[in-house]
């Protein structure tokens, strides 16, 4: 009884697990003034925040296992993605109350940097991040594939 | 012949807020809310949906003109709401709950007095994909 020759396919999937958090945030400089605040960010700048429903897209890639026909389970990837990223972010204050956003500008391209940032340490080794799509708004979201 | 129609504007904003009552304890507050309490607040993307009905008028066609109902909306309830904190910077809320029953309301309150009475008016207001409240109740 050896172990089969070939644990996974050949071909390379993709694989997108969809999430949803809301949160309040502003788009400010500290390093700026008021006014400088407002001529760039417009409305974005109000000091007593705004917010949005985000829609988070988190795609893997890697080879389909022939045991179980997956990348990867994807309810273990929902469970990574909320334990690392929504647990943080839902129903908080983007600028005050998340750890790894503290000191950054919080625009949705820096969000969806930071959030590749918390989530691809703890992906299984079999699977690589591929890009993180996060959208502000319906018609505003941003595409994140790492560093060149 | 009955010749009612209705027609709709759909128009977003977006906008901070907390769920808090006041004359709660922190302890109740958070029981009830749960994190939509969060004294940071947090924020949703509405989708607010206007409801006009009435006869079409026999010149034009239209119940409504719905650019000019668009024009209502926009400077009326976005101007007051949309990249606001809806518990700090609109008044409406200085002592009302904004959940969106409520907000859905105060939208019905100012926009009926905008809107000519010969027309019927809904709001429906969605605070997520999920969620949404229709004011008045049909």
């Amino acid at each position: 009884m050896g172990l089969p020759l070939q644990k996974f396919c050949h071909s390379m999937l993709f694989l997108t697990r969809i999430e949803h958090f809301n949160a309040a945030h502003k788009l400010y400089n500290p390093q700026w003034t008021k006014e400088k605040n407002e001529t760039v960010f417009g409305k974005c700048a109000n000091e007593n925040w705004h917010g949005h429903n985000y829609e988070l897209h988190v795609t893997i890639k890697g080879k389909v296992a022939v045991d179980t026909g997956f990348v990867i389970n994807a309810k273990i990837l929902s469970k990574l993605i909320n334990e690392f990223v929504l647990e943080k972010l839902d129903h908080k204050n983007l600028n005050m109350d998340v750890d790894f956003l503290k000191g950054k500008m919080c625009s949705t391209e820096i969000l969806a940097m930071e959030i590749w940032k918390q989530l691809s340490p703890h992906l299984p080794a079999e699977v690589k991040m591929h890009s993180i799509k996060l959208y502000e708004t319906p018609r505003i979201f941003v595409e994140y594939f790492g560093e060149e | 012949m009955n010749k009612r129609v209705s027609v709709y504007r759909k128009e977003h904003f977006n906008a901070a807020h907390r769920l808090h009552n006041h004359t709660w304890n922190e302890e109740k507050n958070y029981e009830v809310f749960g994190k939509c309490n969060n004294p940071n607040f947090h924020g949703h993307n509405y989708e607010l949906v206007v409801k006009i009905t009435g006869e079409p008028g026999a010149d034009t066609g239209f119940v409504i003109d719905l650019k000019y109902l668009s024009d209502v909306i926009k400077s009326n309830v976005l101007e007051k709401l949309d990249h606001k904190n809806l518990n700090l910077d609109v008044a409406e809320f200085a002592d009302l709950n904004p959940t969106v029953e409520n907000i859905a309301i105060v939208i019905y309150n100012i926009l009926r007095r905008k809107i000519d009475e010969k027309f019927d008016l809904q709001v429906r207001l969605y605070e997520t994909e999920k969620n949404f409240a229709e004011y008045p109740a049909s």
